[in-house]
């Protein structure tokens, strides 16, 4: 049970909370400060941004190098854990690589402001919250700063029909999902009298008072969490912000908070519902099959790539959901793992598009690849790997994960699904064989020389980007390794 | 030295794969130096492996093992057998001459396509070589990859959609066996072959593992009824493609099953041998008749593939039949013996095959039989060496592709004089249609313009079909170096087979 009267904070709880408090301090100093530097010099408001989302990661890095320092503070709220500190790492580290394949973008649009990258940080706390968080209040807090400020974002561009129509659908089922978790929150809360997920997890482990009112609290609560993620049949925002919302957003809400989302759905579902876990599984189970089917099918009749992109992430959520239904170390590390591979492979596909678009004309349809190899075969080589690693193919980080999460499906009793999922990734390799044969096989559609950003950090950082993807995909174990420890908890 | 030798092989083509890349971006006869120059050193890394296999001794030698992803207890593990060795060896005997074969019939993003097969080849050496299922699993999906470019960039006019076919095909059927082998790493807690061979699985875990298995590598053969990819596949390939095709990735569905399906389910692989044999059956008789009424030589010869890979999965499955119930080991040995040299051989004879047909395709750029025809006349030396080859398909005694399917018919007879007769039909029709292929190409009148024009095949041509008729008939009239060299890992798949798992 939690101690109903908060004890007094002490100085290692803001120990504890360093790096967010570092990254909440300079956004708000950023925030005045970028009042002061000329529409002209927003260049500088991205470096800087960079540079606090980069010495953000490496406070978190160290202060997860100290195990003796994990553990809880300000009343149990705030969590300082392994999961907390490597899902904390890598939303700072794709939000790093999505401030850098931002820039070109939002150059090239005429976005280039200082609101995005504050948005941008604010989500990134919010994030980190949610990763960090040790109770119903502090996820939720976590969560809502970085819904709003992902409204926001889409909405950037508000000159655009399509990205006002796509926030306004955002805005409206995320408000709604917000109001079902909160619910659902509520009733968890009704049935064992604390917000404190370990209290939780303790009062439905002695005696549960209230089932039925737990058992619907689960519903509403997972509801939420598939909202998130984007699960079918809660993707409906999914398509319309990929396609909607500019490249530069695009690409933010496509990565890091799927890393996020995995934070909240461990703590939600291991570190407070761990104990019904065989009421959410099924429901899991189901949302995860629905996922498979429908984003991989409807993936198959795109022809704009972003559109093509969103469905693909509705699929590999499915694959995410896998390693949860089968929970336990082996499942939540398998999940974790996932998310982590599949946020850094979709920064890159989004970097791909931005490579291919230039002032006034987004690279957004499929066939706006065509004959790149022809062009440039590095460029087209790049698609090549991520489109190789989205379909899972061995020697990419995408199939390592897979191999995680079917593994853990198989491990949690789930054999029919993995067998389902198995079929559904074949479903998959065929639209991204798509991309790779209109990049390879088709003629290009114009003789003239290929125009790709004149940025050369850039093009550096998308190419590291993609050869890390093999460089995981081949020697991924590490990265695999520290994912169980940190949720086995050593 | 040895201890790596086996990386090396792997290695080498992969590093000259990315230095052809590099070096020859901008100069097509620097990329075919270069990669020529890196597939022969790869050859003569392989003859050291050849000839340091200790036969007598048996196993898996030349074995390295590293940790490789430690939380799933995978490793990087390499050894090889004598099966390995042959049919590495086959891998970069055949690379080379493919190098050569493409010398002037690629003119566009050559680098691209000489670094594609450098990477092609590295990746099936990895295939023979990996001990740990889960490598295993790499290099056979990896593969996929560099051929997939091959065909679609190189290839015919409907090349997309071969493929497209080709991949998901084969993605289909290995998605399950991956399923399928991490079920038993579950049960097991390993990855690695020998251990897995060892382990004891009931029989109904045994029979969904064998159908795993099955349906991975029946794509691969392929078997009937899931071989409809081939022959687009390689009627669309560039001519380098589809030997590669044909003489070795073919191979590793064969291979896989003597690998995965015999040793790890014998008792399942016994209960459904003969739903194998009936398939394989279905492949040498059906699809020899389906060659007979081809009009393109690809396809024909594509289809005869289908034909005589189903002597390779006849001989080795019928060896459950021998030894489990009638006891006779012998037999059962002699079976796979002669599935392992009809892989090799069909490697060289399949190889060769579509090798003159690019040889013709060059200069006419048309693969329809109704287009030649009196091709003797103009090209006195190519009819010499197309007509060498059409026998060895048919199985002329003397060339290997004799001895392979009549020691696949003798261990059948054995088993059932009937298998045996059905067998045997194929060695009717499969030398009618390839006799009536070479009559009608390269006999009689000239028919066309075309012809009549052609010049005959100049030293390089004549370099890569010489070595591929010196393998043939060396093979064909002293197998004993290679049946030698595979005895003994032979016997090994014999004992596997028997043990009784359940």
């Amino acid at each position: 049970m939690a101690n109903p009267i908060p004890s007094p904070v002490s100085m290692l709880d803001f120990w504890a909370i360093l790096p967010e408090a570092f990254l909440a301090l300079s956004a708000c100093i950023l925030l005045l400060a970028d009042l002061y530097i000329p529409k002209d010099k927003k260049a500088a408001t991205h470096y800087l941004s960079l540079l606090v989302l980069v010495i953000t990661a490496v406070l978190v890095w160290r202060n997860g190098q100290d195990a003796s320092l994990f553990g809880s503070a300000f009343s149990g709220m705030f969590v300082r854990d392994g999961v907390a500190t490597i899902a904390k790492f890598f939303i700072l580290v794709s939000s790093s690589l999505v401030l850098v394949y931002a820039k070109p973008s939002l150059e090239m649009r005429g976005l280039m402001t200082g609101e995005y990258y504050l948005l941008i940080l604010f989500s990134v706390l919010g994030m980190m919250l949610m990763a960090s968080s040790g109770s119903m209040l502090t996820i939720y807090l976590g969560l809502e700063l970085l819904a709003l400020c992902s409204y926001a974002l889409v909405a950037l561009d508000r000159d655009n029909g399509l990205a006002s129509e796509a926030a306004m659908k955002y805005f409206v089922l995320g408000a709604m999902a917000s109001g079902m978790l909160l619910y659902g929150m509520s009733m968890v809360y009704g049935a064992t009298g604390t917000l404190d997920l370990t209290g939780i997890r303790g009062a439905i482990n002695s005696n549960m008072l209230h089932p039925t009112l737990v058992l619907f609290g689960i519903v509403f609560i997972v509801i939420g969490i598939a909202f998130k993620f984007g699960t079918a049949p809660f993707h409906m925002w999914v398509p319309d912000v990929y396609q909607g919302a500019p490249t530069a957003v695009a690409l933010f809400v496509g990565s890091a908070p799927k890393i996020a989302a995995f934070a909240m759905a461990y703590r939600l579902l291991e570190n407070a519902l761990g104990n019904a876990s065989q009421h959410w599984a099924n429901m899991l189970a189901v949302l995860s099959l629905l996922s498979l089917i429908l984003g991989n099918l409807i993936a198959i009749a795109q022809t704009n790539f972003k559109r093509m992109l969103a469905y693909s992430t509705v699929s590999h959520v499915g694959f995410l959901v896998l390693g949860l239904i089968g929970g336990g170390v082996v499942g939540f590390s398998a999940s974790l793992f996932y998310a982590i591979g599949y946020a850094i492979t979709a920064a890159a596909a989004f970097g791909l598009i931005v490579l291919m678009s230039r002032s006034g004309f987004e690279a957004e349809n499929i066939e706006d690849f065509a004959g790149l190899n022809s062009r440039n075969s590095w460029y087209a080589f790049l698609v090549l790997v991520v489109m190789g690693s989205l379909a899972g193919v061995p020697g990419f980080i995408g199939f390592l994960i897979k191999l995680e999460v079917l593994m853990a499906a198989i491990n949690g009793k789930f054999l029919w699904l993995a067998l389902i999922a198995g079929a559904f990734a074949v479903v998959g390799a065929f639209y991204y064989l798509r991309v790779i044969k209109v990049v390879y096989f088709d003629a290009p559609k114009s003789d003239a020389a290929l125009v790709v950003p004149n940025d050369w950090v850039f093009r550096t950082v998308l190419g590291l980007n993609v050869l890390a993807l093999i460089g995981l995909g081949l020697f991924g174990g590490p990265l695999l390794s520290w994912c169980q420890r940190a949720v086995a908890g050593i | 030295m040895t201890e790596h030798l086996l990386s090396l092989l792997i290695g080498l083509p992969i590093l000259g794969g990315i230095a052809t890349i590099v070096l020859g971006r901008n100069s097509a006869t620097t990329a075919r130096w270069v990669s020529l120059i890196v597939a022969l050193l790869t050859l003569a890394a392989s003859i050291p492996l050849y000839l340091g296999y200790d036969a007598q001794a048996g196993g898996l030698q030349f074995v390295e093992s590293k940790l490789w992803i430690d939380s799933i207890n995978a490793y990087y593990s390499l050894g090889a057998d004598g099966i390995s060795v042959a049919l590495i060896v086959l891998t970069t005997f055949t690379s080379v001459l493919v190098l050569i074969g493409a010398w002037e019939a690629i003119d566009e993003k050559v680098h691209q396509y000489t670094a594609a097969f450098l990477f092609l080849e590295a990746l099936m050496i990895g295939v023979f070589s990996a001990t740990d299922a889960l490598l295993f699993y790499l290099f056979f999906e990896a593969m996929l990859i560099p051929m997939f470019i091959i065909i679609g960039v190189w290839g015919g006019p409907r090349r997309v959609y071969a493929t497209i076919k080709f991949f998901l095909y084969t993605f289909f059927g290995s998605i399950f066996m991956l399923i399928g082998l991490i079920y038993l790493y579950l049960q097991t807690g390993t990855w690695n072959l020998t251990e897995l061979a060892a382990a004891n699985i009931p029989l109904t875990a045994q029979t969904w593992l064998f159908f795993s298995f099955l349906l991975a590598f029946a794509v691969k053969v392929p078997m009937f009824p899931v071989h409809t990819w081939l022959p687009d596949a390689h009627v669309e390939a560039p001519t380098g493609g589809s030997v590669v095709l044909a003489a070795i990735m073919l191979k590793i569905g064969g291979y896989g099953f003597i690998r995965f399906s015999l040793p790890i389910t014998p008792d399942a692989s016994h209960e459904l041998a003969w739903l194998v044999i009936a398939l394989s059956l279905i492949a040498v008789i059906y699809i020899g008749f389906v060659a007979l009424v081809q009009e393109d030589m690809k396809k024909l010869i594509a289809y005869s593939s289908i034909s005589h890979m189903g002597f390779v999965t006849l001989g080795t499955f019928i060896a459950f039949t021998l030894a489990r119930e009638s006891g006779a080991t012998d037999a059962a040995r002699l079976g796979l013996q002669g599935a392992m040299v009809q892989m090799v051989s069909h490697g060289f004879i399949s190889g060769a095959m579509f090798s003159c047909v690019g040889v013709l395709y060059d200069r006419v750029h048309s693969r329809m039989i109704k287009d030649y025809g009196g091709v003797v006349n103009t090209m006195p030396w190519f009819a010499a060496f197309f007509v060498f080859f059409g026998m060895a398909n048919s199985g002329l005694p003397g060339t290997s592709g004799f001895v392979g399917e009549f020691m696949v018919i003798l261990a059948s007879f054995q088993a059932s004089p009937w298998i045996a007769a059905a067998a045997a039909v194929t060695l009717i029709v499969g030398a009618a249609y390839t006799l009536w292929l070479v009559k009608r190409v390269v006999f009689g009148e000239i028919g066309n313009d075309h012809v009549r024009h052609l010049t005959d095949i100049n030293a390089r041509e004549a370099l890569m079909l010489g070595a591929f008729a010196i393998a043939v008939l060396l093979v064909g009239v002293w197998p004993a170096p290679l049946t030698n060299l595979m005895d003994s890992s032979i016997n090994e798949v014999v004992a596997q087979l028997l043990r009784v798992k359940v």
